[in-house]
């Protein structure tokens, strides 16, 4: 069995024409993750015992022909802020260690339907904060291409998962930007799906208001499957779509079968092709362009001319949001705690204690724009130009069906090279508009940079519940 | 705009324990984010309305009945702290009487 770049289609497949069981499967990603994440560290723990279970289970219901669905017996691994029912979840953060989920997350439960094996708690940045993996309170971990390299973040065990082989597909989280930048360092796909899409309902809060679930996996199909699996509207999600499901998975089939991309226009939004890219990059971009026009894709310059507020915005309102999100951790009803004189000044040292450096500074960020005397000022005028933003999105789509950007301006950097938050932050401006916008965006692999042999990744984003045909031109331009 | 952070008084309405060490980094790193995020001054912002969340969606209503929920003891086996198997142990909330 041959499980490097396998995917869960191709896996459904064989396990389908009994080549292999899920248990066997299930062993050969295990083999593979004793042999090599030590060196990686993608994971903080793996329930060996629940995960064979697991797969025995279905092996079980695939000798009765009742299989739950094609996928029945595929394992997928589970980023650390994601409820799986009896496994911790800690948000790779010390305050919430000792945290065992007690149900699972709407996104599971939806895997699990179809058979998946969600196992694993994935390393990631404290609470989703960061973009690199550094800001985990427990390891690091390291970009499996080049072990001196960081990952990406926040999903960076995620990302670094499937890279490395140690499962065909792995559960994120993307508020601004933490799936499709850790995808894009790693060399594998991933999909920050429409706001409401998916349920947040067991995903850990960061930003409520910009976070979602998505796939992190080696092909558009794949992000299709899943998609399929945990989408949809949850009574425990209120800002959940009730649109109907569209059937993901076809219509990346469909994009990967014809491999054209002839009668879509795809808009290069100006801002994001001016300056700040690395020129490898650039170089990237410009073969995607022509890459595009040779399967039949046009080419419109659009604009969106609020980009340059987009990292302002978003770090007001997503810190803004966490310090509301994270004030519930207090030591006193989940997590450790630390004992000082008295209620108060138990919160003090457990949060204190609890929390890593860049938790702390996004608290104190966002309780400052919410403080008197400066929300006006912060807050609300970041919301009004979130407006403004999102109407920059909405007029882009009514000249073209898609847009193209690049994810990062770089390729993954090495351990410890941004040190200075504002430079950490400022490296985000590709991906953290979309957040803001809430329409969907896929990250593809597009080139290779000569200089480093790191990958590079181009962006494909869609209107809002436009997952179907943003999968199937990924889908197309993959296969070409 | 005034784009002085005071780390002390934030931190104390956040509830965050800092070391002095710390709370002199933070001023530093955050005064430099505080003067980045003051660029949002100059956008016309006039008769925009504010976007609180990106779907567009109102309320959402569901029937108003009790409905079973968690069992009390899974919820509480995440607390630090028990005491008579149903309630959370917290330190004590009044100051003693020699304070």
């Amino acid at each position: 069995m041959d499980i490097r770049k396998a995917t869960l289609h191709s896996l459904a497949d064989a396990l389908k024409n009994k080549e292999f069981s899920a248990i066997e499967l299930c062993q050969e990603y295990l083999k593979q993750i004793d042999a090599r994440d030590g060196e990686i560290g993608a994971f903080l723990e793996i329930d060996r015992e629940n995960m064979l279970n697991a797969a025995r289970a279905s092996d079980e219901r695939r000798a009765a022909g009742a299989v739950l669905s094609d996928f029945d017996g595929l394992p997928i691994a589970v980023k650390d802020n994601i409820a799986v029912k009896g496994e911790r979840c800690s948000c790779a953060s010390k305050l919430l260690e000792p945290v065992k989920s007690p149900y699972d997350a709407t996104a599971v439960s939806g895997l699990k339907k179809q058979g998946f094996i969600p196992f694993g708690r994935l390393n990631m940045d404290e609470f989703a904060m960061g973009s690199s993996c550094e800001n985990s309170a427990f390891k690091r971990t390291a970009n499996p291409l080049d072990t001196s390299r960081v990952p990406g973040g926040s999903s960076g065990g995620s990302a670094a998962c499937v890279a490395a082989d140690f499962a065909p597909a792995a559960l994120g989280s993307d508020t601004g930007g933490s799936i499709r930048q850790p995808a894009a360092f790693c060399g594998v796909v991933g999909v920050k799906p429409t706001y409401g899409r998916v349920s947040r309902y067991g995903l850990v809060a960061f930003a409520s208001s910009l976070d979602q679930i998505g796939p992190l996996c080696n092909d558009a199909e794949d992000a299709g499957i899943i998609l399929d699996a945990i989408s949809g509207a949850d009574p425990h999600d209120s800002t959940t779509l009730p649109a109907a499901v569209g059937n993901y998975a076809a219509a990346a089939r469909e994009g990967a079968a014809s491999g054209s991309l002839a009668g879509l226009k795809f808009g290069l939004p100006k801002e994001y092709f001016t300056s700040g890219m690395d020129s490898a990059v650039a170089k990237v971009m410009d073969e995607t362009i022509a890459k595009v026009k040779a399967l039949g894709g046009e080419i419109v310059d659009v604009s969106l001319p609020h980009t340059k507020y987009a990292v302002a915005v978003y770090y007001i309102i997503a810190t803004a949001e966490a310090s509301a999100n994270l004030a519930r951790f207090d030591g006193i009803r989940y997590g450790a705690r630390k004992e000082g004189n008295g209620l108060v000044d138990t919160y003090y040292k457990s949060r204190g204690a609890g929390f890593g450096d860049e938790v702390k500074r996004r608290i104190l960020l966002g309780t400052y724009v919410l403080s008197s005397g400066y929300y006006d000022a912060y807050y609300l005028r970041a919301q009004r130009v979130r407006t403004l933003i999102r109407k920059d999105f909405e007029d882009a789509f009514t000249k073209c069906d898609l847009l193209l950007t690049p994810v990062s301006p770089g390729v993954a950097f090495k351990f410890n090279e941004k040190s200075d938050p504002l430079q950490m932050y400022l490296s985000d401006i590709f991906t953290i508009a979309l957040n803001l916008s809430g329409h969907c965006g896929i990250s593809i692999p597009a080139g290779i940079d000569p200089a480093s042999n790191m990958p590079i990744a181009a962006q494909i984003m869609a209107p809002a519940l436009g997952e179907a045909s943003m999968l199937k031109a990924a889908a197309a331009f993959m296969r070409a | 705009m005034d784009s002085g952070i005071d780390i002390k008084y934030v931190a104390d309405l956040a509830r965050l324990e800092l070391s002095p060490e710390q709370e002199a980094k933070l001023q530093n790193e955050l005064s430099s984010v505080v003067n980045y995020i003051a660029e949002l001054a100059e956008v016309d912002v006039t008769g925009v309305e504010p976007t609180a969340h990106a779907a567009a969606l109102t309320n959402v209503w569901r029937e108003d009945a009790a409905k079973e929920s968690f069992p009390r003891q899974d919820m509480l086996a995440n607390a630090p702290g028990v005491i008579h198997e149903e309630l959370i142990r917290v330190p004590r909330v009044l100051p003693s009487e020699e304070e």
